[in-house]
């Protein structure tokens, strides 16, 4: 699709306020609806719609597997991290009232990480799953030194 | 973090340590160190629940409310008796797993899917720990998922080996899913008419609902999807292949802890939750889990005995060792609860054992170890084999095994209960388990050995986790005290929380 100068304008346009609006819904999470998995769907639809245009390879120079991944165990990590860091302040996990002197200040600053973490995975699993179907070939099945490969060869060794 | 706060957080520990060291194996490339912070998991796992059981031993009933939030709104995690045996059992076998793992997945699967297959084995440990603490039905729910992927992960590694892994991993995604889809539906039902996810919650209000036939519906819908979970006969048709197509380390985890799990939440269920409307249970009781216990004993133990594959035919007497839990359970008696509950603890040392030894077998001969190829493994492999004798005995229930005290109890039940036919009935399928049991045992120390297998020698990496379950085995039959104090006390907790 990069040949048609129509949608790679589009895209070039839109890539920056998809994010943005991504952003505004994160942060509104807080408040009202929205929060990390509205807005990690609606960031990630901003990547894939670069990598639709541009074409796959466009996409991972963009956003590397590598990052992917480390962004993905990343948000995991930081979601538990909150609760793990709230029981070392000798409270329950997840009990962000511990998280500063006053309640809500520990309220805000709780649900901002633990969406942002949230936010994080969503949108990292989202361009992987985007990627594994999309980069899927046939001929994946034949080579490869994957699962889908015999174990074996560590036995012949 | 204080030592007071480290106990304050046990139940969630339990949990939240597996599932957040998960994206760390992932994240590390070399396998080794993926193995070591498997291993690292599941000894604090390990620790938890151990002093989790002290706790309940000495008569405190713990609940936590996850982010502070009190039930009926927050989630709440709760931890007596039956939920700390079962999560003792579970761990220390996933641990011993995980210690006879270190060697065996890494052979079996590619060097590059170690890391990512020790986060799933990880993420499968911590949603199964989290079926036992939760105290919210739809909390449950979540966790069923977590260890449910986790486990279709695992079973598709498997394709290294032999490619039907990928059919039998998917069949469990697909069945597995419909009882999750069962189990939630069953929620809404109840959901609705009571207002409450909260377990201890929904117990006090289902008695006083009006609409009693919702009450029938939304029962039966949690049910019919746990015991699809716990692949209770005729919906086991998942288990067999995913079992024995699955690597050999991922067979042990999953035959010793995963479906313990999903048969403490039917116990969960029918008790503690629904445990105010008995006449709604009985009838669940007495006319689906018994008869389906004894016919999954039969239906096991005879598919077992037509089986030429080690693996399927140990698949297959699972689903006949599930049929005595469910039926202890079934029976609904203290005793017949707790025997239930020692044989979850004996069931999954005997499998994991015996999983654990076909999988050194198969480690040492590179091939499916079918009846044919075990020949003459008795004298090539003696210390594995031995070791396999062990826990097989105790499968049959032989005196002085583990298994023995198991079928003692449940007998024990049945005739206080004067079900004299279902006693007629257990004790014959102990006989019949000695068929297919006798039939691997004579073709490893009297058959020849096959000229192909002549230079098979044992790896000791494998013995040490192999031989404390299969010591376990015997101790448990010498001494059974703690089990079966536990198990009672379980039973009790279970009874108790009802009424």
């Amino acid at each position: 699709m990069k040949d048609n100068v129509i949608l790679r304008v589009a895209a070039k346009i839109l890539f920056a306020p998809i994010i943005v609006f991504g952003l505004y819904v994160q942060f509104h999470g807080d408040y009202g609806p929205g929060g990390g998995f509205q807005a990690g769907v609606i960031i990630a639809a901003a990547f894939i719609l670069h990598a639709l245009v541009f074409g796959l390879d466009a996409g991972r120079r963009l956003f590397p597997l590598w990052l992917n991944i480390w962004l993905l165990a990343a948000g995991v990590l930081i979601y538990g991290g909150v609760g793990v860091a709230s029981m070392g302040l000798n409270g329950l996990f997840l009990d962000y009232n511990v998280l500063a002197a006053t309640q809500a200040t520990g309220q805000h600053i709780g649900i901002l990480l633990v969406e942002f973490g949230v936010g994080l995975t969503v949108t990292t699993v989202m361009l992987l799953l985007f990627h594994a179907f999309a980069g899927f070939e046939p001929r994946d099945f034949e080579g490869g030194d994957s699962v889908l490969d015999k174990g074996r060869s560590r036995d012949d060794e | 973090m204080s030592i007071y706060a480290l106990f304050n957080n046990l139940p969630a520990l339990l949990v939240v340590v597996p599932l957040l060291l998960s994206p760390i194996a992932a994240l590390i490339p070399s396998g080794r160190l993926a193995w070591v912070t498997a291993l690292l998991g599941n000894g604090i796992s390990v620790i938890a629940a151990m002093l989790l059981c002290s706790v309940t031993a000495s008569g405190i009933r713990i609940t936590y409310f996850l982010g502070n939030w009190p039930p009926p709104w927050g989630i709440e995690f709760v931890v007596d008796d039956a939920t700390s045996l079962t999560a003792m059992v579970m761990a220390a076998l996933a641990f011993l797993a995980t210690l006879f793992a270190g060697r065996a997945l890494a052979s079996e699967i590619a060097a590059k899917d170690v890391g990512k297959a020790y986060a799933a084995w990880l993420l499968a440990c911590g949603g199964l720990y989290g079926l036992l603490m939760t105290a919210d039905a739809f909390n449950l729910f979540v966790f069923l998922e977590i260890s449910a992927l986790a486990s279709v992960i695992l079973i598709a590694l498997g394709a290294g080996q032999d490619r039907r892994a990928l059919i039998a991993a998917y069949n469990y995604l697909v069945i597995g899913a419909v009882g999750a889809t069962f189990y939630v539906i069953g929620v809404g039902f109840i959901y609705a008419v009571t207002g409450s996810l909260n377990m201890a919650d929904l117990a006090q209000r289902i008695p006083d609902v009006e609409a009693g036939s919702i009450i029938y519906v939304g029962f039966g819908f949690m049910v019919a999807g746990m015991l699809v979970k716990a692949a209770v006969f005729p919906v086991h048709i998942w288990l067999p292949a995913a079992y024995s197509y699955a690597p050999s380390a991922v067979s042990t985890l999953l035959a010793a802890i995963a479906t313990k799990a999903a048969i403490y939440v039917l116990a969960r269920i029918i008790f503690t939750v629904f445990g105010g409307v008995p006449e709604v249970t009985a009838l669940a009781l007495e006319w689906v889990v018994v008869p389906l216990s004894i016919a999954g004993i039969f239906v096991g133990t005879i598919m077992a005995i037509y089986e030429r594959d080690i693996k399927k035919m140990l698949a297959f007497s699972s689903i006949a060792q599930i049929g005595y839990i469910t039926l202890g359970i079934g029976i609904a008696t203290g005793a017949g609860i707790a025997a239930g509950f020692i044989h979850i603890g004996n069931h999954a040392l005997i499998k994991g054992g015996l999983f654990m030894a076909v999988g050194g077998i198969f480690l040492a001969t590179g091939a499916r170890v079918s009846v044919d190829s075990m020949a003459g493994i008795g004298r090539k492999m003696p210390v594995t084999a031995t070791a396999f004798l062990i826990c097989g005995l105790s499968l049959i229930g032989l005196p002085l095994t583990a298994g023995f005290i198991s079928k003692l109890y449940l007998v024990r039940a049945l005739l206080d209960n004067q079900n004299l036919l279902i006693v007629g009935l257990v004790l014959a399928s102990s006989a019949l388990s000695v068929v297919y049991l006798w039939k691997i045992v004579e073709v490893m120390w009297v058959r020849p050995a096959q000229v192909d297998v002549m230079e098979i020698s044992e790896r000791p990496a494998l013995y040490i986790p192999l031989w404390v379950v299969a010591i376990s085995n015997i101790w448990l039959g010498l001494d059974a005290g703690w089990l079966v104090g536990a198990a009672e006390a379980a039973a009790a907790s279970l009874l108790g929380a009802g009424g």
